[in-house]
């Protein structure tokens, strides 16, 4: 019989044990068979969920640094262990590549002899009836036309072909006319699609990983920087980058602007910004919002996070100026309470003096409030922003540990100085906007105000597009493979004598219930074009 | 837009009425289930019909009474059939006017109830915050229930209509359960008052990717019911067919649907929503894309998203491995919903990540 069951399967057929001869081809032959086998398939997607599972569980090193160590200083046993097996970066350690890999190599000694399988299915007619059709899953009582054999056979095939089965038309030596028909490859047409674009879609995340790169860098009203590794704070390159890749673009931030609702909840970030290829004055103007990258060719540039910058005016002993806005970071993200310090590495040094006096540079370091509580504490702001701004600051003066140079920003000031003595406080003090602080030397700090800070991540992946096209390909396929069943029907008409006796049976592998109705639609519509009478009646 | 804080409170109501009057359907189908007559496709004690068979006469009339063989599905398991429609497998009739009969309409017609009360639940919520009604946890989980009940309402009409008239209706308590603890978990631990979205979650993305999420794993929900249902069952058959003491909750099993029933329904199920849940996911990466320019990162939100992708696909690849359709394959998708449930309350609550969606403080 050819109409069997697992004739229509879309599984590898069983494959037969190999013959008994000894040998390393014997030994690959048997080991490649068992990788690329269903159940083989199965375990390696089941160690891939479990992998997976601690990279949630555990800190991870690119989402989450500082919780690692965190977790290291906790557990001084087991976390120096899980460290060198690669538990703080799951996603990329050797075993969990090592499941995915296999699996690959797993789908590709699937995918191919299913390809030649089914381009054989696909070109070849269906098979020949089964002998006895009451066997069948789906099979019609048998009826009588009027028609004969052949004739019967052409209203039947045009039946079946206006409703797009495959047929093709046996004759046999008695005059019985067999009709095989076959519909339903788009079944497997989908689930090639499907498992191919699988490994697309890992050749496309691998690209992202060798040709992608990303910068991040944190932006202070109208400041400028440009695409280059020397204008990001931090930046990772993929193995197949370098410097000289980055398409060559300037921007700068005009203004930022953050709403927020009564709660402190903000409703809405925007960075207003002018960008342009390759030159230091950009020009054109463009909003980046969170969910609205700039799209540029080559790279995106992100609206990651924000916060303020307080401008500092220092004016020292000798009357000299010193004044940068210096970002400030939140350490509270709901109201914006941000710690930050700025640091004149330059300042007290006598005009025209060629010998540097030692221990003379200023430094403070405090809390910025956009909204300082009218009483209490004032360290704590209470509104994300700037209802009543106010800082609080310390001042240092000494050796900042910095060096000479441009007067630098820095989130912090360096501890090791304050304890060894060689940065000394010299007092704190609470200032609003405008505010002059005049300190013990006669110097003074101005509170001027302050500037916003957007914090932009840059970066190009060019593996994305290959990844969206796989994936909507995975889904496509699925769709096809899920809902498309594979399913045959035959019908034979046998010259009798009180005319042609046609019976008609059906098969489907999957989801046989659900070809109950179409098959009986199917025999009806048969049974009318042939204008069938049914058995008894014509015996009569 | 400022909340509308009757609306709101309308919404919290509803939520109240609707869990009451799914919790009343759930007795009342615990009533029909208890009392009721064995399930209408019980064991094979029928005879099955010859393999079945359609006339090739003319119309349908002839068509429509000739019961047509179920499929030997896969080639697993004894054929099981209906007689001829309108008899129960026991030879008892079916649409008799039993007290369990109109106990069992009576709770199908307090689940359409709550679910209408569940919509307006939703609907509410979405007026009073100007929104779509998922932007937090609670949200989600609530919507989660409706789509499970909706989806638990269709297949049972679609068994009550199909070839084999197997009916599930007795079986709503076991969907009622879960529904109505998720929904109280909703409604206390994760309750969230009405808020308007925050910038991030600001994104026609989060209409496409979320209600897809929401979608696949209502469905989801009932295909852990099925596959729960069948594993009882399953225990139950072969206790009972190696002569052995049945101990709960195999003794449930004796009012289910034939094993090889809920098999099917599971894997239609799933069949369902596992598209779903993959397009769910990739409209997921594409959203993290424009907000946070990597379409995937690792999150715990995406970690598990993705173990409970390949624990579905591990239960789909099952059902076609010999050895493991069945039993193996139903652990499986029970496994999938837990995975599930860990990146709804597990990752919401416990770990935290990126995805700042519960809402809670
Ligand atoms: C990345 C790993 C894989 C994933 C995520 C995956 C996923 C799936 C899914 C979801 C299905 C069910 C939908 C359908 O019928 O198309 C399926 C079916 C199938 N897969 Fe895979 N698969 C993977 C690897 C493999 C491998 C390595 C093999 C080869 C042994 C394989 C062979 C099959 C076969 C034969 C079917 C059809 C089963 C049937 O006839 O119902 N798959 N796969």
């Amino acid at each position: 019989m050819t109409g069997t069951v697992s004739d229509l399967s879309t599984q590898p057929a069983p494959v037969a044990p190999p013959p008994a001869r000894g040998g390393l081809v014997v030994v690959l032959r048997r080991g490649w068979r068992q990788l690329t086998s269903m159940r083989t398939a199965l375990l390696l997607l089941f160690l891939l969920a479990v992998a997976a599972v601690p990279g949630s569980l555990l800190p991870q090193r690119p989402l989450n640094p500082p919780k690692v160590q965190e977790y290291l200083d906790a557990h001084t046993t087991v976390g120096p262990v899980l460290d060198r097996l690669g538990f703080f970066d799951v996603f990329a350690s050797p075993w969990f590549a090592a499941i995915y890999l296999l699996l690959a190599v797993s789908l590709v000694g699937c995918i191919v002899p299913r390809l030649r399988l089914h381009a054989r299915a696909m070109t070849t007619p269906p098979p020949a009836a089964p002998k006895r059709f009451d066997r069948l899953p789906q099979y019609a009582e048998p009826a009588v036309i009027a028609a004969d054999p052949v004739a019967g056979a052409a209203a039947v095939r045009a039946v079946l072909r206006r409703k797009r089965w495959r047929t093709t038309v046996r004759t046999a030596e008695d005059g019985t006319v067999e009709i095989s028909a076959e519909k339903g490859y788009l079944r497997e047409t989908g689930n090639l699609v499907f498992h191919t674009a699988i490994l697309a879609l890992l050749a496309g995340a691998a690209a992202g990983v060798l040709w992608g790169w990303q910068g991040n860098v944190l932006l202070t009203e109208g400041n400028t920087f440009c695409n280059t590794t020397q204008g990001y704070d931090q930046y990772d390159l993929g193995q197949q980058v370098d410097g000289s890749d980055l398409p060559p673009f300037c921007l700068s931030l005009d203004r930022f602007r953050a709403t927020y609702l009564d709660s402190g909840q903000p409703s809405s970030y925007a960075a207003s910004v002018r960008y342009g290829a390759g030159d230091a004055d950009p020009r054109r103007p463009v909003d980046i919002r969170v969910n609205e990258p700039l799209r540029l060719s080559g790279a995106r540039v992100y609206l990651l996070d924000h916060g303020y910058a307080p401008i500092l005016k220092y004016t020292d002993r000798y009357g000299q100026v010193f004044s940068s806005p210096n970002p400030f970071l939140p350490s509270d993200l709901v109201t914006l309470t941000s710690d930050g310090a700025a640091v004149f590495a330059d300042a007290n040094q006598k005009p025209g003096e060629r010998a540097r006096t030692r221990n003379v540079e200023v430094a403070f370091e405090g809390v910025y409030t956009p909204t300082a509580p009218e009483s209490g504490p004032r360290v704590r702001s209470v509104f994300p922003a700037e209802r009543s701004p106010g800082i609080t600051l310390a001042a240092y003066r000494g050796d900042t540990g910095l060096g000479s140079g441009i007067p630098r920003s820095v989130y912090s000031l360096d501890q090791n100085q304050v304890q060894k003595g060689a940065l000394k406080l010299v007092g704190s003090k609470f200032l609003r906007p405008g505010q002059t602080w005049k300190l013990d030397d006669g110097s003074t700090l101005e509170f001027v105000g302050t500037k916003q800070w957007a914090g932009l991540r840059v970066d190009e992946d060019p593996g994305q597009k290959v990844v969206l096209v796989a994936s909507v390909l995975m889904v496509i396929g699925l769709i096809g493979s899920l809902t498309v069943r594979r399913r045959r029907l035959w019908v034979r008409l046998a010259p009798g004598a009180g005319g042609t006796v046609v019976g008609v049976g059906g098969l489907a592998r999957t989801d046989a219930d659900s070809y109950d109705e179409e098959f009986r639609r199917t025999v009806a519509d048969l049974g009318r074009a042939t204008a069938a009478q049914p058995v008894s009646a014509v015996e009569d | 837009m400022p909340v509308d804080a009757t609306l709101a409170t309308l919404s919290d109501r509803l939520l109240v009425a609707a869990i009451l009057v799914y919790s009343a359907a759930m007795l009342v189908y615990a009533a029909e289930y208890s009392f009721g007559r064995r399930s209408r496709v019980g064991p094979a004690a029928a005879p099955a019909a010859p393999a079945g068979a359609a006339a090739l006469v003319g119309a349908g009339a002839a068509l429509a009474a000739a019961p047509v063989s179920p499929a030997v599905g896969g080639g697993t398991g004894p054929a099981v059939t209906t007689g001829p429609a309108g008899t129960g497998s026991t030879g008892r009739p079916v649409e008799g006017r039993s007290g369990t009969a109109v106990a069992g309409a009576a709770a199908a017609v307090l689940t359409v109830v709550g679910l209408l009360l569940h919509a307006g639940v939703l609907v509410t919520r979405a007026a009073a915050a100007h929104r779509v009604p998922w932007g937090n946890m609670y949200e989600f989980a609530i919507s989660v229930c409706f789509i499970a009940v909706l989806a638990w309402l269709v297949v049972m009409a679609r068994q009550a209509r199909g070839e084999r008239r197997a009916s599930i209706r007795h079986l709503g308590a076991f969907v009622m359960l879960p529904v109505v603890l998720l929904l109280g978990l909703a409604g206390t631990v994760l309750y969230t008052p009405v808020v308007p979205l925050v910038p991030a979650l600001n994104s026609y993305w989060l209409w496409i990717h979320v209600s897809a999420a929401v979608i696949a794993s209502g469905v989801f929900l009932v295909s852990f019911v099925t596959a729960t249902l069948y594993l009882i069952r399953e225990k139950y058959d072969r206790v009972t067919a190696a002569g052995g003491t049945l101990r709960f909750p195999a003794t449930l099993g004796a009012r289910f649907p034939a094993a090889d029933g809920l098999e099917r329904t599971t894997f239609r199920v799933i069949a369902f929503a596992f598209p779903v849940w993959t397009f769910a996911t990739i409209a997921g990466a594409i959203w993290a894309e424009a907000a946070w320019s990597r379409y995937w990162g690792w999150d715990p939100k995406e970690t598990w998203a993705f173990i409970a992708w390949v624990i579905y696909a591990a239960y789909l690849h099952a059902r076609a491995t010999a050895g493991w359709r069945g039993r193996r394959a139903a652990w499986i998708a029970v496994l999938g919903w837990a995975a599930m449930m860990i990146n709804l309350f597990g990752v919401n609550l416990v770990i935290t990540g990126l995805h700042s969606y519960a809402g809670l403080q």
